[in-house]
């Protein structure tokens, strides 16, 4: 399968070997920092940090209905 | 859903959410059927099999400029129309562009070792590349250094407008200068010179590393909302603490 590549079978392969590098080296950078900044938003929410528009929404929503027995 | 209401970040992340999956189906996609049609396109009849090289290195340089230009029109998002994500899609797009970027250069030299008999040369498009190089991680460097992201989004926006000077350089500097890098043969006023066996899986391969690129530049940006999010919950626990 190389030797089918002729005399310059290392620059291809080399080549198509940086693009996977590049490719999965991007998607795993936006992927491991996408977990880590959920994680690290979670714990200040988990603190009681909310932000401004957060608070406001929650201000306005309606109130939960309560159950009612029956 | 129209530009306004994507300036709500809570809307985007939300339609990003939803996207972001079929893009990375449609990638994963594009690449196999890609990457199948390479392997079945033919030699070239002077460059043999590193010809295949093509396949990789055009897609990455293209990409490298359609990034700078993505962020070109963000600069002007944040400059005249202030959006709230422009400088968000900027920032997010500089690391994918350096990125591609680099690749190009990578991928051009190791053409060229075998191809031209050396890996460097300090001709027009090679050098014009490398400037583009340094413009991305100069821009990086700055966001990073201006703290605050509103001063540090119109410096960045500035920068980057000036930069566009350069994607014109890039493009037509084979034509403008003598220099070993081949003229365009796929976009041409008289049509590609690219025969269809190679054309089709170039094309394909194109259009996989762009799927690429809108994936993982619409993942930055969800990334850059909640590091923003973050950065605004710090301070305002800050304040609180004093």
């Amino acid at each position: 399968m190389i030797a089918a590549l002729g005399p310059y079978a290392g620059f291809i392969l080399l080549s198509y070997g940086a693009a996977a590098v590049a490719a999965l080296g991007l998607t795993l950078w936006v992927v491991l920092d996408h977990r880590r900044l959920q994680n690290t938003l979670a714990a200040l929410e988990a603190r009681g940090l909310t932000r401004r528009s957060a608070r406001s929404a929650a201000r306005l929503a309606p109130e939960t209905p309560q159950e009612t027995p029956t | 859903m129209s530009l306004v209401d994507l300036a709500n970040p809570t809307r985007f992340l939300a339609l990003a959410g939803r996207l972001i999956p079929w893009l990375a189906g449609l990638t994963l996609a594009l690449f196999a059927i890609g990457l199948a049609l390479v392997i079945r396109s033919p030699a070239d009849y002077l460059q043999g099999e590193t010809v295949r090289i093509m396949y990789i290195h055009v897609p990455a340089a293209w990409l490298s400029m359609l990034t700078y230009g993505i962020m070109a029109v963000s600069a002007l998002g944040t400059l005249v129309w202030r959006h709230p994500l422009a400088d968000v899609a900027a920032r997010a797009a500089a690391p994918i562009g350096a990125t591609f970027t680099a690749l190009a250069l990578v991928t051009g030299s190791l053409w060229g070792r075998p191809m031209w008999g050396t890996y460097w040369e300090w001709d027009a498009r090679l050098t014009s590349v490398l400037v583009l190089f340094i413009m991305y991680l100069g821009l990086i460097a700055l966001w990073r250094t201006i703290e605050d992201p509103t001063r540090g989004a119109r410096a960045a926006a500035i920068l980057i407008l000036v930069g566009t000077v350069n994607l014109p350089i890039i493009k037509f500097s084979v034509d403008w200068w003598n220099t070993l890098h081949q003229p365009a043969s796929v976009f041409r006023i008289d049509g590609p010179t690219i025969d269809t066996a190679m054309l089709l899986p170039l094309a394909v391969m194109a259009f996989a590393f762009t799927a690429l690129l809108a994936t993982l530049h619409l993942a930055a940006m969800r990334n850059e909302i909640l590091r923003r999010r973050i950065r605004a919950l710090g301070l305002t626990a800050a304040g609180a603490a004093r």
